[in-house]
């Protein structure tokens, strides 16, 4: 933590932000110092958006001071925030599509000549000199809809320098764009931090810090980790510092017994909404009695693999196979009555009818079948009996929960619901996607322990988590996904994890 | 959450709530018309209550409310708003005319028909708009509101075929007889009927001057096994499970376009049957070409907004309704109230039914004295 001076765009000492009993935040600390690029390094979860988000108040910590220029601010929402010079630029666009160019980018803070009326001329005059003094290549004119994804992360950084950033965030930028856009965006970071303004960047992808940044905070689990120079370390010992060691869950288990393949992907192809490939070539092998975890950055093709394999995606090429069945282009009825269970990752969308009662929502497969429904009328006492066992056997709390409303449980009891429901069903395949998002240390251990003793029940289990620790952990084979492919399969215990963190990211395996 | 609050969350008081909030605004409104409000409202209650005559016609404008109310809240229980019922209560009345026209067997065979006739029609008709749900995504709304007028206007065509209109007048030939759902419809009409009724002032006043029907039996025993069908089947299961969120639906495996389309089938068919049991159970027993939507399938919508998609709330809702509606005719009498004001009482409680949510919001609100702001 450095001391407060004017020589910071921006200081942030001893943040903590509370949900509820889950810390987000914990005493974390953020210097970023006037015309230099600042990144903001970790996982998914580690709180780097959240840090952001009470930058520029869209929360309140709950503890902690923040300094602008070495002035204490009480950031109260983001009005406040944009007065005090930070302006901030989501992942998401938050665009009008209808609107032109110039009308985006006053929204809100419009030019007014006398009586009210919008100085359309006026605004883009003082729009255009932004455009010319840092290089942000855009038409004042062209409507948002018809501008490239590049151009309008451009309209969305003129927007906060249009209302006077001194400070900008940028989280995730380089997500959504190709690789000559990414080397325009640098040249825009540059030219604006020559300018003497700061830069934050929220981002795990290395490579990228290597190229752009001058210093990087990596935050860990809501903590403050180190502050570094960015030139001074390698992308490896970025990758260990963002992973860490010192919060390794030990997880015990025995030594897997693999026996034969039950679960199968040949060559998929899967394609996203836009019609793009995102799911290339991809293959996969998981057998009886393992546990194969893919580990990759969120956004490289998991999710589209994972709603081709429930069937609610086409695959546009390859095979699914279990037990050598082919279960592509199905129903997600067929999927699970072939013996593939699935706890999605998002466990309120697809997981569970959060106005069911917690006994309607353990039985949501099953529901037609004996002894939960008889002739097509439900069997209230045996839907009943049977969640009271499932939340006797995965502790849910509070214990009374069964006719009471989904919604009214806390994410680990909720997801504890729906890992219970799921392995009830005796699948030959399991299938966790992020199964502890959300869930604090008690219920990820649950979660973790629970994935390995169905295992050792001779099941064939696939996890595909965010958290390379908890792939390295739990996984008996490790595989890598980037880019919508398989990068490479490693054995548990042969591999270490920044070389994992580094092909996550795109690089070789041995470089 | 303390007592007060709770309590205030319960269904059954938020909407008392509303009834008396909705007087209340048309108390005043009534002043502001230069009417007397007290005068005005005991007149309503009087022509309620004030002889079973009146109760009992309530009770029949009511039936095809209560009817086409729980027909909307099965839609909205799949999260379909079938804003169709108008249309679907159309096709089941031509249905039923046609049919009872056309047939003429023994009531135990022909009153089923008919019934059967006016389900089926209203059942297809909201399945087609389901179909169009299912099929291409086009929102129900939309479809539903164009399907209500081609309903309207194929009405008027079936209404001015030579096969069924009765000339000189603007309607078709009635029902025969034996399709009839009035309780003791001929015997009453005979003098010894007459005689034995006039006997009880009570039996006068139900039997002999209204047109007492069987339809408010169907409509209580459709709301249990309409509740039924929801609350404990397996197939209320899974279209109330895709009415909440049709993408867990999908993820277990349940077919969420199938039931959209067989929501909007058994939608469609209750308020076809409710437009059946009307052509049977009232007066004149036929169609009359339309120049606007009679408002039956509106209001119905209504009903089921009142009664929260409750089943059994569509009967307390329903009568509350035509109560209002049939009152408000008295109303009218007494004080020369005119009855559009009685439109503006049902829409206030509508309207506070919808707002009652936020009462037990602001309850608490107050009830902290804003103490959510502080850290």
């Amino acid at each position: 933590m450095a001391n407060v001076s004017s020589e910071y765009a921006v200081q942030m000492h001893g943040v903590t932000k509370r949900f509820g009993s889950f810390y987000a935040l914990e005493n974390m600390d953020l210097d970023v110092k006037r015309g230099t690029i600042h990144s903001l390094l970790g996982e998914n979860g580690a709180g780097k958006s959240t840090l952001m988000n009470v930058l520029y108040g869209l929360y309140q910590a709950d503890e902690g001071e923040i300094f602008v220029n070495g002035k204490k601010v009480d950031i109260k929402n983001p009005n406040v925030a944009i007065a005090n010079g930070i302006g901030m630029v989501h992942q998401h666009f938050m665009l009008v599509d209808d609107f032109t160019v110039t009308q985006n980018i006053i929204l809100g803070n419009e030019t007014t000549s006398g009586l009210g009326v919008v100085d359309m001329k006026k605004a883009r005059q003082q729009i255009l000199e932004i455009v010319e003094k840092y290089g942000l290549e855009v038409d004042p004119d062209a409507r948002v809809s018809d501008i490239s994804v590049g151009m309008q992360q451009r309209v969305e950084i003129l927007k906060t320098l249009y209302r006077g950033a001194e400070l900008l965030i940028l989280d995730e930028p380089t997500a959504v764009l190709t690789p000559q856009e990414i080397e325009e965006l640098m040249t825009i970071m540059r030219n604006l931090i020559n300018d003497g303004k700061a830069i934050i960047i929220i981002t795990h992808k290395l490579k990228e810090i290597k190229a752009s940044s001058d210093t990087c905070t990596i935050i860990r689990r809501g903590k403050y980790i180190d502050t570094i120079g960015v030139e001074h370390v390698t992308e490896n010992e970025l990758a260990t510092l963002m992973v860490g060691h010192e919060v390794k869950l030990v997880v015990d288990k025995e030594p897997a017994k693999p026996g034969e393949v039950v679960f199968e992907i040949k060559n998929l192809i899967v394609k996203d909404d836009r019609k793009l490939d995102v799911v290339k070539d991809f293959n996969l092998q998981v057998r009886k009695g393992e546990i194969v975890g893919i580990a990759g950055i969120d956004g490289n093709g998991q999710k589209e693999l994972m709603e081709a394999v429930n069937c609610l995606r086409p695959a546009a090429g390859g095979e699914i196979l279990v037990n050598g069945k082919p279960i592509a282009n199905t129903t997600p009825r067929k999927v699970i009555d072939n013996g593939v269970s699935t706890i999605p990752e998002d466990r309120h969308k697809r997981g569970l009818v959060l106005d069911y009662t917690v006994n309607e929502n353990a039985v949501l497969e099953r529901y037609r079948e004996a002894p939960f429904s008889k002739n097509g009328i439900l069997n209230r006492k045996e839907i009943e009996n049977f969640t009271k066992e499932l939340i006797e056997e995965f502790d849910v709390r509070p214990d009374d929960c069964g006719p009471k409303r989904a919604a009214g449980l806390s994410g680990g009891n909720q997801q504890k619901v729906i890992i219970g429901r799921e392995i009830a069903m005796d699948p030959d395949v399991l299938i966790a996607v992020q199964p502890t998002r959300g869930l604090d240390v008690g219920a990820i251990e649950t979660v973790h322990k629970t994935l390995i003793r169905e295992r050792d029940k001779g099941k064939a289990v696939l996890l595909i988590s965010f958290e390379l620790d908890e792939v390295m952990d739990v996984s008996d084979t490790i595989a890598v996904i980037y880019d919508g492919h398989i990068q490479d399969v490693f054995k548990q215990g042969t591999v270490d994890e920044s070389t994992i963190g580094l092909l996550m990211a795109g690089g070789k395996g041995n470089e | 959450m303390n007592k007060a609050e709770y309590i205030l969350r319960k269904p059954f008081v938020k909407t008392l709530i509303a009834i008396v909030l909705g007087f209340l605004v048309a108390g005043i409104i009534l002043v502001i018309a230069g009417y007397p409000p007290i005068e005005s409202l005991k007149a309503l209650f009087d022509g309620v209550f004030s002889s079973s005559k009146h109760l009992s016609n309530v009770i029949i404008k009511s039936t095809p409310l209560i009817m086409i109310g729980i027909g909307v809240a099965f839609a909205f229980k799949t999260g379909l708003f079938n804003i169709g019922a108008e249309g679907q209560f159309i096709i089941g009345c031509v249905a039923a005319v046609v049919v009872g026209i056309e047939c003429d067997f023994h009531p135990v065979i022909q009153i089923p028909l008919v019934l059967l006739a006016g389900a089926v029609a209203g059942g297809l008709y909201g399945g087609f708009i389901g179909l169009l749900k299912a099929r291409f995504g086009i929102h129900e709304v939309l479809t539903s509101i164009m399907m209500n007028w081609i309903a309207l206007y194929f009405s008027n065509w079936v209404c001015n075929l030579d096969r069924y209109h009765k000339p000189d007048t603007l309607g078709t030939y009635t029902v025969n007889k034996s399709g009839y759902t009035k309780i003791l419809s001929e015997w009453k009409m005979t003098s010894e009927g007459k005689e034995t009724l006039l006997e009880s002032e009570f039996l006068t006043n139900t039997l002999l001057k209204t047109d007492v029907n069987t339809g408010i039996i169907v409509a209580i025993i459709l709301a249990a096994i309409v509740s039924f069908l929801l609350f404990r089947t397996a197939k209320g299961y899974e279209l109330r499970a895709v009415g909440f969120n049709r993408f867990a639906a999908e993820f277990a495996g349940i077919n969420v376009n199938k039931n959209i389309l067989h929501s909007m089938l058994i939608s469609g068919a209750i308020c076809g049957l409710a437009a059946a049991l009307y052509i049977t159970g009232n007066s004149p027993h036929s169609i009359a070409t339309l120049s606007a939507f009679e408002n039956y399938g509106f209001n119905g919508l209504s009903v089921c907004l009142i009664a929260a998609s409750s089943p059994i709330g569509c009967i307390f809702a329903g009568l509350l309704f035509g109560g209002l509606i049939y009152g408000g005719q008295s109303m009218q009498y007494a004080v020369g109230a005119p009855s559009e004001l009685i439109n503006i009482v049902i829409g206030i409680i509508v309207f506070f039914v919808a707002l009652t949510h936020v009462i037990p919001i602001l309850f608490a609100k107050f009830s902290k004295g804003g103490k959510k702001h502080d850290k």
